[in-house]
Order: structure tokens, then sequence, then C-alpha cells
């Protein structure tokens, strides 16, 4: 047998006939051509079921020509690659493709599933939510594994998706979503007037309708004058021509978003989809119009398809998608139809015209006053029943034998885009179509998009709305007249739906029947967004774009009020599937966000430090030892650190220079304690409220002149703590004269901690007077360390006499290295977050886990630092009664009696260990091993806390069923009297 | 997606910025004196209506200044963007 037996002999303008391709549908090769989609390569090949519908599994073939299409749902690819829910029409095809029809089992020749439709009357609108109800004992043994082997469409990937997606994003003057007859001229009007101009299309090729039937423009072939007029658009700098890119998403204040497939001959390293976000000054909307369907029974057979695309795969590929066709309609569109089809080759049976007197073409089969009554055959189509389009029962059906039925219904504009800017619609009740009204946004609609189907208007409506959408971005050079067409037609179409009785679908690719609507409308449905989502009409991936408005009449008049009254469901992006891996595109993986490392990073890295994320920032956890596993060399740099000297990288907190003549002053207003009394050259522990009462931030504030202070904060906090202070300052108390400026990035610092750091300080900054009179606790120097100009702070957060060294950024690594070097003799021991986590908690000090953004000064036991000056910021709030009232969570110790137990994470305490439901007393918020202690420690926010000091509860995981008893204690663990801060 | 335009920056995309609420609220000038009820209505209850709304936005990846900007919150149209420092 031949190879493509309905590809014609010649003809077909997207097709390289020198250049064969074979693919792979179902297990069966086959061959087609370059250019050609996988819709109009299985069609030439004979394939005609392609897909199992949703619910009945009735057999489906292609019924469009591109992203309206609601039948044809594919998967490509296998096992680990397969992407599914794709539309044949829009998959291109390409050497050794593989791609697989849907929602059947084993295939969609032979469907198992098929026998629904047999029992169709069991699955009638909203089954879901009937059927399938009782006995309830069924649902797990049968009906659920039933249901989810039917449900959904196509099959997930077994495997992530390694190809390559990206985004974009870019500015316009105007964008022109449609690159049709309307869409080119609005592009060229615009680009000639000087404006930056996107042109996207969802096509491979410029032409939109011309691609699919022959129109002459400027006395010329009109495909050829849209290919000049490409040109003379691509060889301008200022526009950027995007084919195969579909506009899918208008976002506010003109952002939209553009959707691009890689074409199948893209160099390697293209991306697979590319979302281009494009705001545009202005956008023209000539998104064309998508084609209805009639109804009648058995309309979704396959054979039975859209005229337009019938007539397009003939013209666009040289493929006959039956070789006997019926043309029905209710427009002249028929007639054009009818002869494209039978110049490439296809007999026609009959030409039915519903409207009484029909059309005139004497060269063609007419049937005035005729409409399609009945599809016949079953896995495909056979022949037609044709009767009298008023339906009248008098007449007797006459019998056509057909292999396909082209239908055509008439166009419904594409007002998605026009519909997500917000902008109105209109219902024209003499034409029966929907239209935009006023717009949502600075975008015009022109062309079929508009209601305006004769190629001389589309073509004067895209220029003028072109030259307008310059000059609104003010671009006025004169662009000259518009091009012109003989096609006058005024393409019109009187409202026509249905005839008839039996399965008459409106939404093929959910299976929504006309009766499952009427039943919807007489089950009290009367909002038309309730039965969408009742009924599921057109909530498939074609989003109703055939189905929408027969769904609309229907309802209507079901209801018996006019359409204008119903009104459309609301208009959502995407217009058109976007694949989740293009939106996840710089999202995921190395690159997803900044990672910052700090000045010291080379050396971490090159002593194979383990790292942790702490925000953007990636920090040493700790430092792997031989010999030693994770948790013994933790333990052991703390021990190191405790018994000798440590060093820590602590450049990643928050830096805050605070300058001005109300400095003490605004200070005293951001913090809970008082920072105006600190002696220059000192520093303090500050704590910050939110508004609300609750700790929002803690850090070190040191005061290095009369009105200049240098302040840290938290890692995590450093953004909001600088939002904070410059929305207190620019709208609070614009009246301060007060300079807050970040100097995080100027700054690099280590901590020396452990009883030897005195020493080892001594050593490299011979100047300063390390002696505990004369350098005390919370004492600020400036000095020379290791050669490096330096701030000293003396301060604690370990728990051990420590010393915080700052250094401007760029003397960072050299401050770390020469520390190091000079560390060598006093066995310095580098250390990371890990063991400084352990300290802390061994220390009690609080971090974010505590300070949770529930938790006020009192939880935390920091209640005596707060002074009475309701002005500042948060204190008034701590006079609220939540806030006052017992019974609140407070912050205690939990020592682990057993010394050989570890504390999973995720522990809640319970005041039983029995593991039984009750209400919890609170929750674990840190815990460690304490290689000090000898025994796992926690810290906990529990209900009266406080007053549990010396009562034994219960740490608990109730889901993987652990339990340890606890004593309650002060959440200072390790040396109260902070004597080893002063050796 | 917003487009702001902040007097000093131009036209830019809503992701530089941080919203900041009611332009419109007032901390009491005296705390100390403020009822709990008082109190808790300046943080806590706070007008969302429908249709023009003065609120504040923090150019946080530009110039770091607090703009006051009116904005329908049906319709996202944006009137006035200026500083709200005076």
């Amino acid at each position: 047998m031949k190879r493509q037996p309905f590809r014609t002999a010649e003809g077909g303008h997207l097709i390289d006939r020198s250049e064969p391709l074979r693919f792979d549908f179902d297990g069966h090769r086959h061959e087609g051509y370059r250019g050609d989609s996988l819709a109009s390569g299985l069609l030439a090949a004979g394939v005609r079921i392609v897909a199992r519908s949703f619910k009945y599994h009735r057999p489906r073939g292609v019924w469009g020509f591109g992203p309206e299409e609601p039948n044809a749902m594919v998967a490509t690819g296998v096992r680990e690659e397969v992407r599914p829910n794709l539309k044949a029409t829009e998959v291109p095809l390409s050497d050794g493709l593989k791609a697989s029809g849907q929602n059947a089992w084993p295939s969609v020749s032979w469907d198992l599933g098929s026998a629904f439709g047999l029992a169709g009357d069991i699955l009638p609108a909203g089954f879901y939510y009937k059927t399938f109800m009782w006995p309830a004992r069924w649902w797990h043994g049968l009906y659920e594994p039933v249901l989810r082997r039917m449900a959904g469409f196509g099959p997930a990937p077994a495997a992530p998706d390694d190809a390559f997606y990206a985004k974009r994003r870019i500015y316009a003057d105007v964008l022109v979503a449609g690159g049709g007859p309307a869409g080119v001229a609005a592009a060229l009007a615009a680009a000639r007037a000087g404006a930056r101009v996107v042109l996207a299309d969802e096509n491979i090729r410029f032409g939109g309708d011309l691609l699919r039937a022959p129109g002459e423009i400027e006395e010329g072939d009109g495909l050829a004058w849209i290919d000049t007029a490409i040109g003379e658009l691509a060889a301008m700098p200022h526009v950027r021509l995007l084919p195969r890119a579909t506009v899918t998403g208008y976002y506010d204040h003109n952002l939209l978003l553009v959707a691009e497939r890689a074409g199948e001959e893209a160099p390697p390293g293209t991306p697979q989809t590319r979302l281009w976000f494009v705001r545009a000054r202005e956008v023209a909307i000539a998104a064309g119009a998508h084609e209805r369907p009639l109804l009648f029974a058995g309309n979704d057979r396959p054979g039975v398809m859209s005229a337009s695309a019938a007539g397009g795969y003939a013209h666009a590929y040289g493929v006959l998608a039956g070789r006997r066709a019926v043309v029905a309609g209710n427009n002249d569109s028929i007639y054009a139809v009818a002869r494209l089809l039978r110049s490439a080759g296809a007999s026609i049976a009959a030409v039915a015209d519903t409207r009484p007197g029909g059309g005139e073409a004497p060269d063609l089969p007419c049937r005035a006053d005729r409409a399609v009554e009945r599809a016949l055959g079953s896995r495909r189509v056979r022949g037609v029943l044709l009767r009298r389009a008023d339906g009248r029962t008098s007449d007797r059906s006459e019998r056509v034998a057909c292999d396909l039925v082209a239908v055509a219904g008439g166009w419904s504009p594409a007002v998605h885009l026009h519909a997500q800017a917000r902008g109105s619609l209109r219902y024209d009740e003499e034409r029966g179509l929907i239209l935009p009204d006023r717009p949502g946004g600075a975008n015009r609609s022109a062309g079929a998009a508009a209601g305006r189907f004769d190629l001389d208007g589309c073509l004067a409506e895209g220029w003028a709305a072109g030259t307008a959408a310059a000059a609104s971005s003010g671009h006025e050079r004169a662009a000259g007249p518009p091009p012109r067409s003989p096609d006058r037609s005024a393409g019109e179409a009187p409202v026509f739906w249905q005839i008839g009785a039996g399965k008459r679908f409106v939404d093929l690719q959910y299976d929504v029947t006309a009766a499952d609507v009427e039943l919807a409308a007489r089950e009290g449905y009367r909002s038309v967004e309730h039965v969408k989502r009742y009924t599921a009409l057109g909530m498939g991936t074609d989003q109703g774009k055939t189905s929408g408005m027969a769904g609309l009449v229907l309802l209507s008049e079901a209801l018996g009020r006019p359409v204008a009254r119903t009104g459309t469901t609301t208009f959502r992006p995407p217009y058109t599937p976007v694949p989740m891996a293009a939106m996840a595109a710089g999202l995921l993986g190395e690159g997803r966000d900044a990672l910052r490392r700090t000045a010291a990073d080379d050396w971490h890295e090159a002593r194979g430090a383990v790292f942790t994320a702490a925000g953007h920032w990636r920090r040493p956890g700790y430092y792997p030892r031989e010999g030693m596993n994770e948790d013994e060399a933790i333990e052991a740099e703390v021990r190191e650190t405790r018994a000798g000297v440590g060093i820590v990288d602590v450049g990643t907190l928050g830096k805050v220079d605070i300058q001005g003549t109300d400095a003490a002053a605004f200070l005293d207003l951001i913090y809970a304690n008082r920072i105006s009394s600190l002696r220059i050259g000192r520093g303090r522990y500050g704590l910050m409220l939110r508004e609300d009462g609750r700790v929002f931030d803690d850090g070190v504030v040191m005061r290095l002149g009369e009105n200049h202070f240098y302040l840290t904060t938290t890692t995590a906090q450093h953004h909001a703590v600088l939002q904070h202070m410059e929305f207190l300052l620019q709208t609070v108390w614009p009246e301060l004269e007060v300079y807050a400026t970040d100097v995080s990035e100027h700054w690099f610092a280590a901590a020396l901690a452990g009883p030897g750091s005195r020493l080892l300080l001594g050593d490299v900054a011979p100047e300063l007077e390390v002696s505990d009179e004369a350098f005390p606790m919370m004492a600020v120097r400036a000095a020379a360390v290791a050669d490096l100009p330096a701030l000293v702070f003396r301060m604690s957060y370990s728990g051990e006499l420590s010393y915080e060294i700052a250094v401007p950024a760029d003397y960072g690594l050299a401050l770390w290295t020469r520390l190091l070097t000079a560390g060598r003799e006093h066995g310095l021991t580098p250390y990371g977050i890990e063991a400084m986590g352990v300290m802390r908690i061994e220390k009690g000090h609080v971090t974010h886990a505590e300070a949770d953004g529930r938790t006020t000064p009192d939880d935390l036991g920091l209640g005596r630092m707060v002074r009475a000056d309701a002005r500042s910021i948060g204190v008034r709030s701590l006079d609220l009664p939540a806030l006052r009232q017992k019974g609140r969570q407070q912050l205690v110790g939990l020592s682990v009696i057993d010394p050989e137990t570890r504390i999973p994470p995720g522990c809640q305490v319970a005041e039983s260990g029995d593991l039984q439901p009750a209400p919890p007393l609170g929750h674990v918020t840190a815990f460690c091993y304490s290689p000090t202690l000898g025994r796992a420690l926690a810290l906990a926010l529990i209900e009266n806390g406080r007053a549990r000091t010396g009562q034994t509860v219960h740490i608990a995981s109730p889901v993987i069923g652990f339990s340890a008893a606890a004593e309650v204690v002060s959440p200072v663990f390790y040396d109260p009297e902070g004597k080893r801060l002063h050796v | 997606m917003l487009l702001i335009p902040c007097p000093f920056c131009g036209d830019r995309d809503e992701t530089e910025f941080a919203y900041g609420g009611d332009a419109g609220i007032e901390r009491p000038a005296d705390p100390g004196t403020a009822t709990d009820e008082a109190w808790t209505d300046y943080l806590c209850f706070h007008d969302n209506p429908k249709g023009p709304h003065r609120e504040l936005w923090f150019h946080r990846d530009g110039c770091r200044r607090w703009l006051t900007v009116e904005r329908d919150t049906y319709t996202h149209e944006l009137r006035t963007a200026r500083l709200s420092r005076p």
C-alpha cells in the first residue's frame, strides 16, 4: 500500500516533499514530510482514529487545524520523556517522532473503555456528583481504582523533564498578537511609523487564515504579499518576529505572556519553550476566529471536521481528510471549501446549506435548506442523513455516502486576550457573535477577532489598529495607505446550532452533549459559570474554543432568555496550555536565585566545608574531619572552641550604619530597650519588636560617635529591618534627621571564641590593649588586626570569651587566612554554623526558631529588657490583654533525662509520654546533643513554661512513635552566671 | 503585574517593589494614652475597599523611597505615585 494514501499529487505550501520523515503512532510506522503537523501526517497516512473521548471513550479524529482542536489529544515520547496532552494539530512532525493517542487502553483503535459509551446513561452531566456514591464500601475497592484509570488525560512522565526551558523579558511599543492578514498589516503599519514592534503568531509561518485558503491581496497572491511584508519587517532593527509563539496571557498594565516553541530545526541549546514577558505600551489583538461546529447526532465521529480545517489540510499540506466529502454549513464559506477540496482531488457528494436560499454554485451538488441530521458510521463516518434545516419531520431524510463531513457553523471571534485584559464584551444578536466592546487596557482588536471576516476589512482594520497603536506610543510617521483585497464578502452566518436528536456533542473534549446542558438547566443551574463547572463544558485543554458559544446558546434557549443575559464564563489566561516546565524555567536548580558567598568562601571551599543554605547565603555548616562522622566533627568543633579557641565566619549578618543628629533618638524608638544611654565605644544587645509587640529581630548596636552608630541584624531579617527603618523614617517620623545605610556588603566579620581568644587577638593586634580591664565586655575598638584596618567588638554568642573582628570586605579573605595562620600555634579551630547552633542552644540564645513572629519579649524571657516607653515601636502592644494573659507559651530548656537518647526533628512537648492524642503543651524549637553537658538538650516553647521549671515533660513525635522524658530547666544550660565571658 | 511610575526611577515593574498597605493609617501620636481599642484599630482594622485606594509601596530594588500610590483595587488602574515623605 502507498505510504501516504491521502497525500495529493502536488500542492501543500507548508510541506517540503523532498524531505520525507518517518514517525510512529500507537506502534505503527508512518511517513510524512518536513513541515507536516502530526495531524496532517496522520490524515495523510489515513489514520482516522487518533484519540478516545474523555468520558465515553468514543473514537475521535482530527477536528481542527490549530489550538482550537478539541479531539486529537496525543502524547509524544515514551515513558520517562512522555509529553502528554498535546494537540496533534500543534505537534510538528519530526523524524523518528513517537506519539500515541490518549484516553485509550490498550490503543485508540481497540479501547476497552468504550464500553462506557454503551452505558452512557449512567454518566450524565455532573455524574461524579451523583453516581459511584453508594455503597460507600465499594469506593476503595472498585470505584476509585476504575475512575483513576479513566480520569485525566495523558500519562505523566516517569522522570524529570531535563529539556531546556527559558524566559525573557522585553519591552515593546506595540505587540501584535496574531500574524494573519490583520496582524501583519498592523505590524507593518506600526513598524513603518517607527514603533518598536513585536509580532507573534502561533504557526510556523505567518499568514493566518491565508495558510488554509488562498486569497488575493494587492492584485496578487495573499500569502506572497504576507511573505513580502514579513521580509520587510524582518529587515527592520526595531521589529521582533516571533513565529511559533502564542500570546497566551494578558495581565495588568499590558504585560503579556508569549509562549514560543522551538522549531524542528532549531540549533542545539534552543529552549524547548521560551516564555516571553512582553511589556507593551499598546497591543493590537489580531487573534482571528475559531470555526464553530454544528450539532447533530454523531457530530463527533472521525471524519466530521471543521470545514476550514478540511480545506486547510488540502491547501497547506496537500492532504485529503477524505475522498468523498459532504460540506455542510450555514454560510458562504462552504462553497469555497468545496471547490478547494475538489481541486485537491476529492469528490464532493453534497454541499448542504442551511439557509433557505442557499448559495449560487451551479458547479456543485448543492442542497439548499438542508442540514446534516446524523452522521452515519461508528469508527469513522460512512455517510450522512440530510434533512430540511428547519427540522420538519414530514420530509424524508436523504442518505448521502461520504467519508468526510466538513462542517461550517460560522465563526467565533477570539476575544480571549481582549477579555483577559478585562475588556467588556457585547453580544451582537443579529450576527450571533460575541464581540469585543470597551477595551480594558491599551489595546485594540482588529480583523476576525473583532468580527470582521472579509480579507479587505481585516487588512483595513489591522492597518488602522497598527497606525493608531504606533501613534499612541509616540510614533506618528505616515505609513501610507492600507493594502487592499477584492474579497469584501461579509462572511455572515445566521445563528444555527442543532437539529435532530441523539448524542449531539457540544464539547468534544469533555464529552458534553446538548442533553447535558439542557439537563443542567432543568436541574436548576442558571449561572453560566455554574453550568460550566457542573457539566465540565469548556474545561478541557481547548478551553471551549469550539464549544463555548454553542453551550451558551443552548443554555440560553433552555432557560428561555436572551444570550446577552446569560453572558460568558470568565476568560482567564492561558489562552493555550503552557508547559509547567516553562513556567518553572529559571526557578529550579542552580541559578534560580542569587547565591551569596562571604569574603572567606574560597577558604571554606578549599577546606572542604559542607555548606548550609542561610537565605541567599551559603555558610559552612561544618568542616569534615578524617575518621569522624558529621556529628563527631561538629562535637569536636564545639569542644575545641570551648576549651581553646575557635573561629567562625559571621560575614552574613546584616550591618547598618546609622548617622544623623537624631540617630540616638531614632534607635530608642525602633528598639524596645534604650540605646541612647550608650557611651561612645560601647555596644549593647538590641531587641527590635514589630508594632504588634512580637519580637522582630535582634542584634548588637555599637556607638561609634555621638551621632554615629553601627548595628547588626540577623542574616534572615536584614532586608526587612532596612525596609522597616525606611518606612519609619520616611512616613512616620520624617522630621527625624537620620540616615540608615546598608553596609552589609562593605564589611566582613569573623568571630574568635573561646578562652584562648584573647591571647590570639593580642598576637595579631599588638597595638590593642586586650586585658579584661582595658577592653571590657561590650566595648568597641578600632585597631589594626593582622595589619588590616579593623573594628573589634568584644561580645559573645557562643558563651565564651569572644571578639568579633570586622574589616572592609575586600580584606575579608586576607583577615581570615592571616588569623588562621597566626592561630596555628594557638590550636585555632574553624567552626561552622552547626557548632555555633549547638553552642547557642547550650547558652539559650534565641533565633528565629524562637522569635517566630508569635512570641513577645516576655515569652522569650527577655521581658525585663523592655523599657516603659510606649512611643517605641511595639511597646504599646505589650499592654494589650492578649499579650499579658496567662497560659502563653514561654521559652524553656528541656534536659533529656536519659543521656543516651537523641532527639529527632519535628517534636512536640506533651504532658504524658504515652503518645495518645492530646493537645500538646508546645513544641521543640531547637535541639542538639550537647558535648559539653553530655546529653541531648532542647529549647521549647511550652504553655506556662517557666512555672513548670523542675517538672518532667515528654518530648514526643507521635508520627514516628518517639517519646523521651525531659526536665524543664532554664534555657541557659551552660554557664548561667556568665563567668566564661571573663576568663 | 503592575507597572509603577516611580517619581525617581520612571515606570518600573511591581517585582522591584514591596507593598506597604493602606497609606491613610496614622500612628497615634502618643501610643501611651491610646485606648486598647484605638490601638487595636490602628494595628489590625484596616479598610479593604473595592475601588480607589491610597497605598504605600517601597521601591526596594530601586531608589528605596516609600511611595504613596493611588490604585484602583478592582481595575488595578494606577492614578498617581508620589513620594510619601513630604
